[in-house]
């Protein structure tokens, strides 16, 4: 298996304003098929229509970001399996590889999200293995809080040797953004590191919160507990459209999908799923803005 | 008949002798002596602390103890520190307060760990607790500045103010301003977990100016050096004070300014914070080194030489934190400057590095074992070790109370012999009869459980990650550990039969935490509905669990002990096995 974080370290030490030029689409990219449920589905549409790339174009050329409705349906969800391995070698905007350790489904045991791990280590017991050369994240370890993960990440040590590793040491580690969504009682916390492009935060996103739109245990209507009032529900269901902003380093909320992934994780301070009903006047000021950057 | 209670003292000196009795597990043992015992104690208890706030419930609280004055209370389980516990599962203070601001008008101390504070819970304490003096919220979460500015107009008496580590959404600096010119009493003070960029500076240094009894001062990083000399200077009476960010320009007038400020500072035993550390500026500590008892320099980007420097002007140290950039040499300095060290934490400068940064190694735990006799708690990340070091630093130390060791591989063996480090954390709970909280890493099998059931006869807390072969270790540590309180285990190959078999051990402990390990979604049921007094947990974000087989292991399980049955706030992942084994959710 590749070296996972070499990767991710050549592409953010330099910004590449190639990487911030317009483009249609994901050159090559295949849009991830999704089983769409009409009834109980929350469509993610761009909404800023004059925007020339919005966050699902970016991802696919146009398709539907939705939620799928029950979980059954997450076979593309974070832990689908590679598609052949390599997609899209020169393709920055998916972050092909850099996704740390590829989630390995080798025992047909169910995938659990935010637990990238190598199965093979919990398996084999008792035979001392020596580190492999490219080292899979685990969460939770090594066991460090994450507030002192978060401030070491934000002013990565110095280093005399290597001024470029530096950034590759607990800024490779995790980082943390919170995520919250208009009518969720509480916010989420993703570590963006663990994933390797837009479509994998954006399967991960869909089976995180919809868990606030459907209930449990094989039921599609609502639970006995039910998270949102059942009008709210409603209008989830069958009306209003969400789209997926960010605030940036400068405290702007710009909407997900303009900028190459890199950067993104870089400048993202937190995420929110917004009603695309507020999202009007959000424009992708990105491109603008990083290129005026450097 | 009326009994009379010949013997027996009136409750009024009865009272007064409970009064000198403090400690909440001494006064458990008082109310269990008689029924007029208990009757007396309870009325006169003051202070509570509450270890899992889904064991009981407020109002249960409220009824036995209708007169307390401080609260302590713990909501998550401590792998929510590492993102095992998912956001959303609980720990909610709210229904405690609002409970509180109808029962304990006079409440003045309130003190939370791991719990979920909203500003609307710290709007309504700020309200309802005419004299209240001490908050301390670690490591919490779900508030922002504008909470914080609630409790600093609200609270005339305030005294202690203490965020360490805590999330607080940071809107602005000004709720600093929120304190009123009139308040005089803070004795304490610790933002140190605050972003902002932009602390009201001016209104921080009035406050600490008013306040003449300010002992503990933390700031945050936002504050820069220049700041601090001021501040110092306001304050020489500070006890214990944490910098902001330690850098700035180098200027001619900043080191000597510092070093005087920190010279006014006679009383000054313990420093903290230094982020971002300029090593020009440290000798402007020198001043306060010899009467320092307490160094945080875990967030301090210095390499050996620095440290080594700093540490060896500091012989009454009994407290230190740093990073792994102290390496071998650094430690072995230490042992040789420090004879009073008592508690030592290493943090990794790099942990998700592939290859080793720095030169620590099992050698400077070995060496700081050997030089400091006094040495009683370990915290050592570091990336090797072997069965004849731990031996070796369990027989130098056998005061140890609490051994936390991280090899930051999980699985790794004794590097020299490839074996498992079974025998060298064996020796540590041998010789360490005191120890009450392990931590284990490296290659481990069920005899390392086997050793620790058999000696580790007063611990605590035990965790365990990578560990063990069969449910035959786990069954060791139930079976064997009387006084353990707290088990938590992630990635073991630990199943039903272990814990089934102890079930009622469970009921004698705190908590069980348990993910990625292979306890099956039936006996979960089965454990549900034998243990009433169990709340067990069963926690999956993807799926819930009764749509796959009973035989499919859960994702994570927490198990703990309540009276009040299960709770009425699990979110949508986290389901409960109760008495008729229906699941609640």
């Amino acid at each position: 298996m590749e070296k996972s974080y070499d990767d991710t370290n050549t592409e953010k030490s330099g910004l590449r304003l190639k990487d911030t030029e317009l483009r249609l689409g994901l050159p090559g990219s295949e849009s991830p098929e999704r089983e769409e449920h009409d009834q109980n589905v929350l469509s993610l549409k761009s909404f800023v229509s004059g925007a020339k790339r919005g966050f699902s174009d970016a991802l696919d050329g146009g398709g539907k970001w939705v939620f799928s409705g029950g979980s059954g349906g997450g076979s593309e969800g974070l832990f689908s399996p590679r598609r052949g391995g390599n997609n899209n070698g020169g393709n920055d905007l998916s972050g092909s590889d850099s996704g740390l350790g590829g989630p390995v489904l080798k025992d047909g045991v169910a995938p659990k999200p935010l637990v990238v791990q190598e199965k093979k280590s919990q398996v084999a017991a008792g035979n001392g293995n020596t580190a492999p050369a490219s080292k899979a994240q685990v969460v939770g370890w090594p066991p460090i809080r994450s507030f002192r993960k978060n401030t070491m990440a934000s002013h990565p040590p110095k280093n005399d040797n290597d001024d470029d590793n530096a950034e590759a040491k607990f800024g490779s580690g995790c980082l943390y953004v919170k995520v919250s969504m208009d009518g969720a009682p509480y916010l989420r916390k993703v570590d963006l590191k663990i994933y390797g492009g837009y479509k994998e935060l954006s399967s991960a996103l869909e089976k995180m919160f919809s868990c606030f739109t459907i209930g449990q245990c094989g039921s599609h209507g609502v639970s006995s507990r039910d998270v949102l009032s059942e009008s709210r529900l409603i209008d989830l269901l069958h009306g209003s459209e969400y789209v997926l902003t960010y605030e940036d380093k400068d405290g702007d909320w710009m909407l997900v999908g303009d900028v190459p992934w890199e950067m993104f994780t870089n400048c993202c301070k937190r995420l929110r799923i917004m009603k695309s009903t507020e999202a009007i006047g959000l424009a992708p000021r990105a491109m603008e803005k990083c290129k005026t950057r450097t | 008949m009326q009994k009379k209670r010949a013997y027996s003292f009136p409750d009024e000196v009865l009272e007064h002798v409970f009064s000198f009795i403090q400690s909440g597990k001494d006064r458990n043992a008082v109310s269990m002596v008689c029924k007029s015992w208990y009757e007396i104690e309870r009325w006169c208890r003051r202070k509570v602390f509450i270890g899992n706030c889904y064991a009981v419930s407020p109002k249960m609280v409220i009824k036995r103890f209708p007169e307390v004055r401080s609260i302590e209370l713990k909501g998550k389980p401590h792998f929510a520190d590492f993102n095992l516990v998912p956001d959303g599962w609980g720990g909610y203070v709210l229904p405690w307060i609002v409970e509180m601001a109808g029962a304990y008008p006079w409440l003045e101390e309130i003190r939370l760990k791991r719990m979920v504070v909203t500003d609307e819970s710290l709007e309504l304490i700020a309200k309802s607790f005419k004299n209240f003096k001490v908050l301390v919220l670690f490591s919490c979460e779900g508030f922002s500045t504008d909470g914080l500015a609630a409790i600093a107009a609200g609270c005339k008496n305030l005294r202690e103010l203490d965020l360490r580590e805590s999330e607080v959404d940071d809107l602005s600096g000004h709720w600093l301003t929120h304190f009123p010119e009139t308040c005089t009493s803070l004795v304490s003070l610790n933002i140190s977990c605050l972003g902002s960029d932009e602390v009201s500076f001016s209104a921080l240094e009035r406050l600490v100016g008013r306040c003449p009894n300010l002992r503990s001062l933390r700031l945050n990083r936002a504050v820069s050096l220049d700041k601090i000399a001021n501040i110092l200077c306001l304050a020489p009476q500070l006890v214990d004070f944490g910098t902001g960010n330690y850098t700035t320009e180098l200027q001619p007038d900043v080191l000597s300014n510092l070093t005087a400020a920190f010279s006014s500072c006679k009383e000054l035993k313990s420093l903290s914070g230094f982020w971002d550390v300029v090593p020009a500026y440290l000798p402007a500590l020198y001043p306060v080194c010899s009467r320092l008892t307490s160094l945080n320099l875990s967030y301090a980007t210095i390499h050996s030489p620095e440290i080594i420097k700093l540490v060896s002007h500091c012989p009454s140290l009994q407290r230190l934190l740093v990073l792994d950039y102290i390496e071998d040499s650094g430690l072995e300095a230490l042992a040789s400057s420090c004879k009073d060290l008592q508690e030592l934490r290493v943090f990794p400068s790099d942990p998700f590095g592939v290859e080793p940064n720095v030169s620590l190694t099992e050698k400077g735990l070995v060496s700081v074992s050997l030089g400091c006799p006094k040495l009683q708690s370990v915290l050592y990340f570091c990336r090797q070790m072997t069965n004849a070091a731990l031996v070796t630093i369990a027989q130098n130390c056998p005061n140890f109370t609490r051994f936390r060791l991280c090899i930051i591989e999980p699985k790794t063996a004794d590097y020299l012999t490839r074996e498992p480090l079974d025998v060298g954390f064996g020796a540590i709970v041998e010789h360490c009869k005191d120890l009450r909280r392990l931590s284990l890493s490296g290659l481990l099998t069920d005899r390392v459980f086997e050793y620790i059931g058999t000696y580790a006869k007063k611990l605590e807390m035990l965790s365990v990650a990578f560990a063990g072969d069969s449910d035959l270790g786990l069954h060791h540590v139930l079976s064997g550990c009387e006084s353990l309180r707290k088990l938590e285990i992630r990635d073991c190959p630990f199943g039903d039969k272990a814990i089934l078999a102890n079930a009622a051990k469970l009921e004698t402990m705190r908590s069980l935490w348990m993910s990625s390990c292979t306890v099956s979604f039936g006996a979960c049921k089965l454990l549900g509905q034998k243990m009433h007094r169990l709340n067990v947990e069963v926690i999956d974000e993807t799926e819930p669990p009764c749509s796959r087989p009973e035989s499919c292991p859960v994702d994570k399980l927490y198990v703990y002990r309540s009276i009040s049955g299960p709770r009425s706030d699990m979110p949508p992942f986290v389901w409960t096995m109760d008495e008729e084994g229906t699941i609640l959710h």
